[in-house]
């Protein structure tokens, strides 16, 4: 115990103040170099420490991902594409496929859908900050403490399971929401709309209230009814907002891990591929097909890359 | 990832603490249609309340009671509610050391990101370098890269480096991750800092190093914050990093390895789940509701990470 908390001690106080004499040893070191040279060297040795960090710990790993996902089991040897032929008759893997793209479509048209809701509900009210806390609450705490929250909720016995009470109050027989597919699957993500909602209702609140008062006033004078206006300015106005939220909320889709590991450890056909990855490296230690894996999440999300490429450079040239 | 259509004034606009009249006015609204309104708020709340206050009260409640009924069943009386759930995961299930390697997990994998991100951001955003915009853009792209793609070598180069299962390896991991996110946010706060403050340094002969320390940093203090809790919060809720690479060593796992350990283990034992739950939940909880304000602001400023 004492060990780490000197550990921890000295990487608390030491990186920070060691980051800081680098930049004083750069400066002094700049005062021998000619001055015209200066303004060109100054910045590249100051962004160097972070260039060097997202060398080793993002771009040279993703590339070496790529690489071994051409080879066999502990990357000695090329296989070609084999890994991937795997990945395309595997019948787990292409489960955990259809179940990522439920993931994506169910879980960004209800995080999304039901933010709007409760973005443009929300705005009417004098509570607002209430409803927008409690909402918000769950994007605070770990999929983790969500999956134990909800295990709970979906429990099978009504003694325990609150979903299960409920229908059996209605005369019902109590459902097995882990043990069928696609129940499963909806089942958790449910679980992922009720973390996502927050954040999508908070962006979405922002871009509300930048919408102009006076606009939405001159709809209503003109005789437009609430849902009209909703339609036909409201909406469009925060269709770029919206797109933003979808890509982020398409993201978390394509990486879900943890709630389904919790939850069902992907058991009933409820896999998902970054849990199938899992699998790969760790129960059946084949890093080729796990790699295989993680390069194919990669290429999903290029489109998203570019997307936000795009924006940003968009965004500078008005800045 | 950004949300183009809110800048730096109205960034307040979502936090609760705002200035502008809290309803719109609510224009040719019926009667019923405001008795509507509240009801669906009132029905949307408490979905989302639900499973949590669930889960709250059965973990005060003994274990017999807890197997045997439903959690609403203890809000009528005769009360019976007992701290022996949270006392025997504490001292039994090792969740107190779980605790505080969470603790010695998230709290320099914070400062570190922080650190390294700061000098990055500010050269980003005042000076000016050939390839600037070429690396900066890529830095984008990184923002959204799965960290899936980077496990198997680094959880190589850890094993070689002999760092596998330490914090040290999570700590640089997690630092990693958060960069691109840490460097985009600060460099697009640093970047809407008034150029005269720093123009004017520069004329009465600031070095870099002063403009960066005396003026920078302590204009970005509300941006850093945000980034603060954006890292706490995600190193604190991480399953997967940590499961990676210190899951082999148990002295060092942290609350949310533990904690869906025991869901695997304990399964029926809810008493004692829903205790690990809430004590894992009550730092973020805490940060979160004591600091919204920021997070709103770091959130609605420029969204999300990879």
């Amino acid at each position: 115990m004492d060990d780490r908390l000197t550990t921890a001690f000295f990487v608390v106080v030491g990186v920070p103040a060691s980051l800081v004499g680098y930049i004083f040893l750069v400066e002094l070191v700049l005062r021998l170099v000619p001055q015209r040279r200066v303004p060109r060297i100054r910045p590249l040795l100051w962004i160097a420490p972070a260039l060097a960090f997202l060398a080793v710990f993002l771009i040279y790993p993703t590339l070496d991902t790529i690489r071994r996902s051409f080879m066999d089991r502990l990357s000695e040897n090329y296989v070609g594409w084999s890994n991937y032929e795997y990945m395309w008759t595997d019948h787990a893997v292409r489960g955990a496929i259809v179940n990522n793209l439920l993931w994506l479509v169910f879980l960004t048209l209800g995080a999304v859908g039901i933010g709007l809701l409760v973005a443009v509900l929300v705005d009417r009210v004098r509570y607002e900050p209430v409803v927008k806390t409690v909402i918000f609450l769950p994007m605070a705490i770990s999929f983790v403490a969500a999956g134990v929250i909800w295990r709970f909720m979906y429990d099978f016995r009504p003694e325990s399971g609150t979903l299960n009470a409920i229908i059996t109050g209605f005369g019902a027989d109590p459902v097995a929401f882990f043990s069928e597919w696609p129940l499963n699957t909806f089942a958790l993500i449910v679980v992922g709309v009720w973390m996502q909602v927050g954040f999508a209702m908070v962006i979405l609140s922002a871009g509300l209230k930048s919408i102009s008062n006076d606009l939405l006033e001159a709809a209503r004078v003109d005789g437009a009814t609430e849902w009209q206006i909703f339609r036909k300015v409201t909406f469009p106005l925060l269709l770029p907002t919206i797109a933003v939220i979808s890509t982020a909320v398409i993201i978390i889709a394509l990486k879900a891990f943890d709630i389904v590991y919790v939850m069902t450890n992907g058991n009933f056909n409820s896999e998902v591929l970054a849990n199938r990855m899992y699998k790969e490296m760790f129960t059946f230690r084949h890093f080729g097909r796990a790699s295989a894996i993680a390069v194919v999440l990669f290429l999903a999300i290029v489109p998203i890359m570019i997307f936000n490429i795009r924006r940003f450079r968009e965004q500078e040239a008005i800045r | 990832m950004t949300v183009a259509p809110v800048h730096a004034p109205t960034l307040e606009a979502g936090a609760p603490a705002r200035t502008r009249p809290p309803a719109r006015t609510p224009g040719r609204r019926s009667r019923t249609g405001r008795i509507v309104l509240h009801l669906s708020l009132a029905v949307i709340m408490i979905v989302w309340l639900v499973p949590a206050v669930g889960l709250f009260v059965n973990s005060f409640r003994p274990p017999a009671a807890v197997s045997s009924s439903g959690w609403w069943t203890a809000l009528a009386p005769p009360y019976e509610f007992t701290f022996s759930n949270y006392s025997e995961v504490l001292s039994r299930q090792g969740l107190d050391t779980a605790f505080l390697n969470s603790l010695f997990i998230t709290i320099p994998a914070t400062v570190l990101v922080l650190a390294v991100a700061a000098f990055a951001a500010y050269a980003f955003a005042w000076m000016q370098f050939v390839g600037k915009d070429v690396i900066f853009v890529v830095m984008v792209g990184l923002l959204v890269v799965p960290l899936q793609v980077t496990l198997v070598p680094l959880l190589r180069l850890f094993a070689d480096l002999g760092i596998a299962g330490t914090f040290l390896s999570v700590w640089l991991a997690h630092t990693g991750f958060g960069l691109p996110f840490a460097i985009y946010l600060l460099r697009n706060y640093m970047g809407g800092l008034p150029r005269e403050v720093f123009e004017a340094a520069a004329i009465d002969g600031a070095a870099p190093t002063t403009s960066f320390f005396r003026l920078a940093l302590p204009m970005s203090a509300p941006v850093i914050a945000a980034m603060a809790i954006f890292q706490f919060l995600w190193v604190w809720n991480d399953l997967l990093v940590a499961l990676v690479f210190i899951g082999p060593v148990p002295g060092n796992l942290p609350l949310t390895v533990l904690v869906s350990n025991l869901v695997n283990s304990l399964g029926g034992q809810w008493h004692l789940l829903t205790a690990a739950a809430f004590i894992m939940m009550v730092v973020p909880v805490a940060i979160f509701i004591a600091l919204q304000r920021y997070f709103v602001r770091g959130i609605t400023g420029g969204a999300v990470k990879g």
